[in-house]
């Protein structure tokens, strides 16, 4: 959300390297599903750090509340109740930003510097840079942005990118009552998730694995499931998640092809001129006009 | 103003009028587009007060421009049905690009190339127009998919008809003699009778 100290890995719509002398390890959240108990401590740190207060809506006799994402509530608990084996499972899951290493929001976004990603993964977008005009939502494969109607800026989790600068831990994380939501090295959490999935397969969970999708590079969210075989059980989390193949084609080579075809367009033009010389009335034809006027 | 009696009216006032507000809405909605369309272009975007005004008016301005598209493809449509000659004309097109239009098939009031030209502004006016509002973020939210699709559309669309626009535009200024047609309304005889003989035909009786 605000500038900060933090390396810029990636920049949007900025075509030149950014600065990549300094290296920092990769961090990530780990959400492990299985101890979650959906009781949205996460929820509230988050409004809390974060200053912001969604509006108080309607309660629609489920747990889910709010229903979505808006700009104010960056992080939503998804509940779903599905039948396994015949036994009901609560499948809660939180839901919010997944810091993708290639963010299909960032390649969209035609604003430079409104979205960034960190050396460290996390994707963060500056509200200050932002045009509004939504690309991000178009471009990113867990429908995830949403714009203010106040100010028509987008909005999305920053993996408390200000407080991870300073070396603490995400609000979320810090209020998980049960443990649910970890946080630290990429690698430290892989290794954490596969003691949690070991315990799980142990438990009968036997398709228990870690959510961490190599079509968008992997994530620096990373969610520990139970089926991970079916991550849409929990609430449509996407199965196999990518930028689009359409908005890989619309922000892809195609654009600086495009661009300088327009190029060639105007100055072909201009040198056409030049070698042709302008198209003018022959004197020939004016003088057979005049010709026919005096008949 | 009248610089000569004689001279062939090609336009009424009102139709220089539309086509003004039209070009002017699209040299407006061109730079704006191509602030979002690459980084290389973003600088366009102070043009109309920053990357957020122009977000903002584009589709506006779009929608307007649309209008009097609308109101121009009316008054014209009948003037610009394809013929036989027209597709002759258009098989031949090299030779008139190469700056020798002697031999070419006689044109009404306009030819091929300029009947090519206003269909295809047709076309990409309609996708830029149906895209556009697909993906006006601030207005509609429409299922993922299809502003997905409507972005690359809209993009393409904008491409050719940039392109077309260009071209538009150059003939033009290549064929001398013919940008008054768009101050004053009309254009000389000698004009007409060479590069529209059968409209001259027409509207001398000679
Ligand atoms: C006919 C009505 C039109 C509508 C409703 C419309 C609407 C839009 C919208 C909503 C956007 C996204 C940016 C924003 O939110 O402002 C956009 C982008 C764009 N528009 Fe239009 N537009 C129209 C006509 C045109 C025309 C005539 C051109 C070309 C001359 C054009 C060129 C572009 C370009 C190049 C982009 C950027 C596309 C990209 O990011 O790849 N638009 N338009
Ligand atoms: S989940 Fe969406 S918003 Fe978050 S980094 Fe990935 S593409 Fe961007
Ligand atoms: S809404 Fe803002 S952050 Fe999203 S793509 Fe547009 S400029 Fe970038």
């Amino acid at each position: 959300m605000a500038l900060q100290s933090l390396d810029i890995k990636q920049r949007s719509a900025t075509t030149t390297p950014a600065p990549s002398v300094r290296k920092t390890v990769e961090v990530a959240k780990l959400i492990d599903v299985s101890t979650c108990i959906g009781c949205k401590a996460c929820q509230a740190a988050c409004m809390e750090w974060n200053d912001i207060r969604d509006e108080v809506g309607r309660n629609y006799g489920v747990y889910d509340n709010p229903m979505d994402l808006t700009d104010k509530s960056w992080t939503v608990m998804r509940y779903a109740e599905v039948e396994e084996k015949g036994r009901l499972e609560w499948l809660i899951r939180k839901d919010g930003c997944m810091h993708c290493l290639e963010p299909g929001c960032l390649k969209a976004c035609p604003a430079p510097g409104a979205i960034v990603q960190y050396a460290n993964g996390i994707v963060d977008f500056h509200e200050e840079h932002c045009i509004g005009c939504g690309y991000c939502i178009t471009g990113c494969p867990f429908n995830i942005p949403r714009i203010s109607k106040e100010d028509g800026k987008a909005y999305k989790c920053s993996l408390c990118s200000d407080r991870v600068a300073v070396g603490q831990a995400p609000a979320c994380a810090k209020a998980c009552p049960t443990g649910a939501i970890q946080f630290g090295t990429k690698e430290d959490m892989q290794d954490y998730a596969a003691k949690r999935i070991g315990d799980l397969k142990e438990r009968g969970f036997d398709k228990a694995g870690l959510y961490d999708p190599a079509g968008v590079g992997g994530t620096h969210v990373m969610y520990v499931l139970h089926h991970a075989d079916r991550p849409q059980l929990y609430s449509g989390l996407p199965a196999d998640p990518g930028i689009s193949p359409l908005v890989s084609l619309w922000k892809g080579f195609a654009k600086p092809l495009a661009s300088l075809a327009l190029g060639a367009v105007a100055l072909g033009s201009l040198f056409h001129y030049v070698m042709k010389g302008p198209n003018e009335v022959s004197k020939e034809t004016e003088k057979e006009v005049e010709k026919e006027g005096s008949q | 103003m009248i610089r000569d009696p004689k001279d062939l009216q090609r336009y009424t006032p009102q139709e220089r009028a539309n086509h003004w507000v039209v070009g002017i809405s699209f040299i407006l909605l061109a730079l704006s587009g191509l602030a979002f369309f690459h980084p290389a272009f973003y600088p366009l975007s102070q043009l109309f007060g920053g990357g957020t005004w122009a977000r903002i008016l584009h589709p506006y301005i779009g929608v307007f421009m649309a209008f009097f598209f609308v109101l121009m493809f009316l008054r014209f449509r009948k003037l610009n049905v394809m013929t036989k000659t027209d597709k002759e004309w258009l098989s031949r097109i090299g030779e008139m690009v190469d700056g020798d239009d002697h031999n070419m098939p006689e044109q009404g009031k306009y030819n091929g190339g300029q009947k090519a030209m206003f269909w295809a502004s047709v076309v990409c006016m309609l996708l830029l127009l149906v895209s556009g509002a697909l993906i006006w973020r601030a207005q509609f939210s429409p299922p993922i998919g299809l502003v997905r699709f409507a972005a690359v559309v809209h993009a393409v669309a904008a491409v050719a008809m940039i392109a077309l626009i260009v071209i538009h535009a150059y003939a033009a200024i290549w064929v001398k003699g013919t940008i008054r047609a768009m101050w004053y309304g009309t254009v000389t005889r000698a004009w007409a009778r060479q590069h529209h003989r059968a409209w001259y035909r027409e509207m001398t009786g000679k």
